[in-house]
């Protein structure tokens, strides 16, 4: 194998992840805090109205979910970081269609009902 | 004792659970207890315990493993059998004035056991039981994954089994089905312990198999001999990989659902409940969402041992690989998309109704790929008409009419006529015995070489399937009339009289299955008897294909004393076209796991917290919950996991082997 | 093929079981949350999160579970240079982050209950207890490995064993974070509006 002396693999490719670096993290961190501090300002002023604000704390939420898998799990597509990332799009689209498809069938079971 | 002495110790248990009313149940009970005593007393009689210990119990073997899940699974099917049986009989007799000899709510223990326990206690138990037997055999390995993991799953599930057993004589079963739709399932309507026992059993085993779900995937993906690229692998491996990936993605919604129901019962929480703005749809939902997958679940390995047999019988390399891989993909993918299909009577709109039936209807496409690639690999094949094989063309009939009828189902419309008929009862067991049953007793005599060292008697063998089959066909296809007559599901009585012989038919058609039943007890009894008549010497009783056919039978314990390495698909079967040649290198030591006692701890820790769940014993559920964490935690202090088999054993054991092989 | 070379290759095998597992994870929580979505309206005319929640209170738990995502990369970074001391400082200074988180949390659900709003009350509450509730669990459990990971790091040091484990509770704590992303944003930010 590719690292004889040490038992371990500073650059984490043998679990398939990109480098765990300080800059990494510290961007993490920055982004995250970042994107945070955002999403409680515009809910607690009131910045927008609330269907505008809806979409945009989710799109916030979802910008952030990118940043902590990419700068903390340091998630890749690389030809090891595949094996990673696939099972990874495979447990969202579930997710998608568990969150998605619940919410889609339920409110349409009052579809038949009468108006009140 | 103090009233609140005996809350304290016993939370609600008291004498009263046992049923002593019931002669039946008694009956029932007393029968279990007879075996387990003489279980006991064999055991005890013989000195065998500490081997028992030593090498079962404590044992991270997977080709031990899978044997005791198999096991596991036969008894079990003998109990949810006993079921099918008392409801034959019972809508045999219940007819106008009759009122057969069970009363309302025990028949609905009787359906609810009978689903529950040949789902998630044989099923389960018998699918993983026959991967563990094969999986890392035809993938060259010596052992899944997390050997650890892998007992600990096998007897979680075991102790789920127990739960139910138990809740036959301590307390009583639920009697909501086996899915325990609410309202009816909350403790309003269900207040007995039944539905409780239901939670804890399926809770603890579903634990069981996520674990298994993790550990036979990461087997797959990682741990191939050399050269065995996921292309060159055989089909078991792909539809078992397929299969695990839905247990990983489906299994945490039952837990979450289950759990859900049981904190409304043990906190008063509002989920499901009738009012407080609880929502019972939202269960039955969430429950198909899992429910959907785990039929799929059941049938891909089914598929796989089909794929192996077809090949084997035939003598022919199996026709469509690739398309193969493919419709088992997309069968994984759509089985994601379709769940509706369970409840189109719930009231959803049009468009919903529509988008799930089409789907429904599109995932029939990749299994119609699947059989017409087992009838191409059988056409201008040299065919066996070995056991494994009958099983599998009474499959390509059953399961094909099964389908048939589910895609009949699938169009909305239609469905709000039969939904919850018996024609949805016989579909469903049309496609889950010509397919999940036929296909794993097909796997089970196939491997049973494998397993054992001998093969099992061809003529009872062939006469149990003949009696299945029939049966099957004469104790289901009444129902499919049944339900288009009207008749609903989970009925005790009906007074409509017209219906009678179409339930005499179908009682007539549950004996033969039983006949069935006892043929393959006596063919199990008569090849053990003449076992050394009937060994297999050489380890390729059926000039398979596959690497496992490439080791003794039984497989030694590590295995292989060499990891194959592999260049093409069917890989013993191209290293026999090119002549084996006798092993020239010298035998290496072997890294094996050692045997541990955790799995088997954790698992009775669980027992113990399950069961104070179930009747609010506070003390017991802390004690459970404490002796799961600390005994896992423990075993991550315990560094001496693992030893070497010195070269020596592995080459006396070999050369013992290759002795017999070649006499 | 040395069978003593192996032992590099299977931590790998048991990080990637231990990711599906995660993936795993991620599927009970999206069931949790479905069922709050459907659920989280149904009052049943007691008051719900809009009325009960703080937000800064709420910001100040986030900060603090993400302050503890940080600090656990920097004791990943003190054990890729075999710093035992380091490696048990930084993560004392991340049990500490979530051991705030989980009190203040615990704090909150107190609060809630003594006044009246339990999960008893209504479908929305016992959907927002749950939900909220599973991921501390899921936090005091990670808190509980991480005092067994700093007590085995002083029996044993950093070994390939350790180096394995303290990457499974990695990406545990990760994932509890991303987690908390959807939590404040669906139960929190959307109940407020």
């Amino acid at each position: 194998m590719s690292h004889p002396t040490h038992d371990y693999d500073p650059h984490n490719e043998g679990y398939g992840t990109s480098p765990k670096t300080l800059s990494a993290y510290i961007t993490g961190l920055i982004l995250s805090f970042l994107l945070t501090a955002a999403a409680f300002f515009i809910v607690d002023k009131h910045l927008f109205s609330t269907s505008t604000i809806y979409v945009t704390i989710s799109i916030l939420a979802l910008l952030q979910f990118m940043v902590q898998t990419l700068c903390f799990l340091r998630l890749n597509a690389g030809p090891e970081g595949r094996w990673n990332l696939y099972p990874f799009l495979f447990a969202i689209f579930v997710v998608f269609v568990v969150m998605g498809g619940s919410l889609w069938i339920m409110y349409n079971l009052n579809y038949n009902m009468m108006p009140h | 004792m103090t009233e609140t002495m005996q809350k304290l110790l016993f939370g609600n248990l008291t004498l009263d659970a046992i049923p002593y009313h019931n002669p039946i149940i008694m009956g029932a009970g007393s029968f279990m207890a007879l075996v387990a005593f003489i279980v006991i007393a064999t055991i005890t009689i013989k000195g065998q315990w500490i081997y028992i210990w030593k090498e079962w119990l404590t044992s991270v073997d997977h080709k031990k493993i899978g044997i005791m899940y198999i096991i596991l699974a036969f008894v079990m099917l003998l109990r949810g059998f006993t079921d099918a049986v008392m409801m034959r009989l019972q809508q045999m007799m219940a007819y106008g004035h009759h009122l057969g000899y069970l009363p309302p709510d025990h028949y609905q223990e009787i359906f609810t056991a009978h689903g529950v326990i040949m789902i998630f206690f044989m099923a389960m138990p018998f699918m993983f039981g026959l991967i563990n037997v094969a999986l890392p055999l035809q993938l060259g390995c010596r052992d899944v994954a997390y050997p650890y993991l892998n007992s600990l799953s096998l007897w979680l599930t075991i102790v789920g089994a127990a739960l139910v057993n138990i809740s036959l004589v301590i307390g009583d079963f639920s009697g909501a089905g086996w899915l325990a739709y609410p309202p009816f399932s909350e403790l309003a309507y269900s207040p007995t312990v039944g539905v409780d026992y239901y939670i804890w059993a399926v809770q603890i085993s579903g634990v069981g198999s996520l674990l298994s779900g993790i550990n036979f995937l990461v087997t797959i993906l990682k741990m191939r001999c050399p050269g065995m690229t996921l292309m060159k692998m055989p089909i078991f491996p792909w539809t078992i990989m397929c299969a695990m990936i839905l247990v990983i993605l489906a299994f945490p919604v039952l837990t979450v659902t289950l759990a859900l129901l049981s904190f409304d019962r043990f906190f008063g929480t509002h989920f499901f409940t009738a009012h407080f703005g609880g929502n019972a749809m939202m269960y039955i939902n969430l429950i198909w969402i899992w429910g959907h997958p785990e039929v799929y679940i059941l049938i891909l390995p089914a598929f796989g041992i089909f794929s192996e047999v077809v090949a084997t019988f035939s003598k022919k390399r199996l026709f469509g690989y690739a398309t193969m891989v493919g419709a088992t993909f997309a069968i994984t993918i759509l089985s994601f998309v379709v769940w509706l299909h369970h409840f189109f009577t719930m009231g959803a709109g049009a468009n919903v109704n529509a988008f799930f039936g089409i789907m429904t209807m599109i995932i029939a496409i990749p299994t119609g790929v699947k059989i017409f690639n087992w009838l191409f690999t059988m056409h201008e094949g040299r065919i066996t008409f070995s056991n494994s094989m009958l099983w599998t063309i009474g499959f390509i009939m059953t399961f094909t009419i099964g389908g048939m009828t589910g895609v009949l189902m699938s169009v909305p419309a239609a469905d709000f006529q039969v939904h919850n008929s018996l024609f949805l009862v016989a579909h469903f067991h049309n496609v889950i015995i010509g397919g999940v049953v036929f296909g794993y007793l097909a796997g089970l005599v196939y491997w049973f070489p494998k397993m054992f060292g001998f093969k099992l008697n061809e003529k009872l063998g062939a006469a149990s399937f003949v009696c299945w089959i029939v049966g099957f066909y004469v104790a289901f296809m009444p129902l499919y009339a049944l339900g288009l007559m009207g008749a609903t599901r989970r009925l005790y009585h009906y007074n409509n009289v017209a219906w009678h012989p179409y339930f005499v038919v179908a009682a007539v058609g549950v004996s033969i299955i039983a006949l069935g039943i006892v043929f393959q007890v006596l063919q199990l009894i008569v090849s053990y008897k003449n076992r050394l008549k009937y060994r297999d010497n050489t380890g390729d009783p059926w000039d398979g294909r596959t690497l496992e056919w490439a080791i003794a039978s039984p497989a030694p314990f590590y295995n292989f004393a060499f990891i194959p390495e592999v260049d093409s698909r069917d890989a013993y079967w191209e290293m026999k076209q090119r002549g084996l040649h006798p092993e020239k290198r010298a035998y290496e030591d072997i890294h094996m796991p050692k045997n541990t006692g955790v799995g088997f701890l954790i698992a009775l820790f669980g027992g113990l917290f399950c069961f104070g769940m179930v009747w609010h014993i506070y003390w017991m559920i802390g004690l459970g919950l404490f002796g799961i964490i600390a005994t896992a935690i423990a075993r991550t202090f315990n560094h001496d996991i693992d030893y070497y088999v010195p070269a020596a054993e592995v080459e006396r054991i070999e050369t013992e082997f290759l002795k017999r092989k070649n006499a | 093929m040395s069978s003593h070379d192996h032992h590099h290759n299977t931590d790998a095998i048991d990080v990637f079981g231990f990711w599906i597992y995660i993936m795993s994870d991620c599927v009970l929580f999206s069931a949790l949350f479905a069922t709050y979505a459907v659920l989280y309206t149904n009052t049943f005319g007691a008051p719900g999160i809009k009325e009960l929640t703080s937000l800064p209170y709420v910001f100040v738990e986030t900060m603090a579970l993400l302050a503890s995502s940080f600090t656990y990369g920097m004791a990943i970074l003190a054990m890729y240079k075999s710093n035992r001391p380091r490696v048990i400082f930084w993560l004392g200074v991340t049990f500490l982050f979530g051991l705030t988180f989980v009190t203040m949390e615990i704090n909150e659900f107190v609060h809630m209950y003594l006044e009246g709003h339990s999960w008893h009350v209504s479908a929305a509450l016992s959907a927002f207890y749950t939900l909220v509730g599973t991921h501390g669990l899921h936090v005091s459990m990670g808190l509980l490995w991480m005092l067994i990971s700093m007590v085995q790091l002083m029996m044993y040091g950093i070994t390939p064993t350790m180096r394995k484990r303290l990457t499974y509770l990695g990406l545990f704590w990760a994932f509890l974070d991303i987690v908390w992303i959807f939590v404040f944003t669906v139960v929190y930010l959307m109940g407020v509006l």
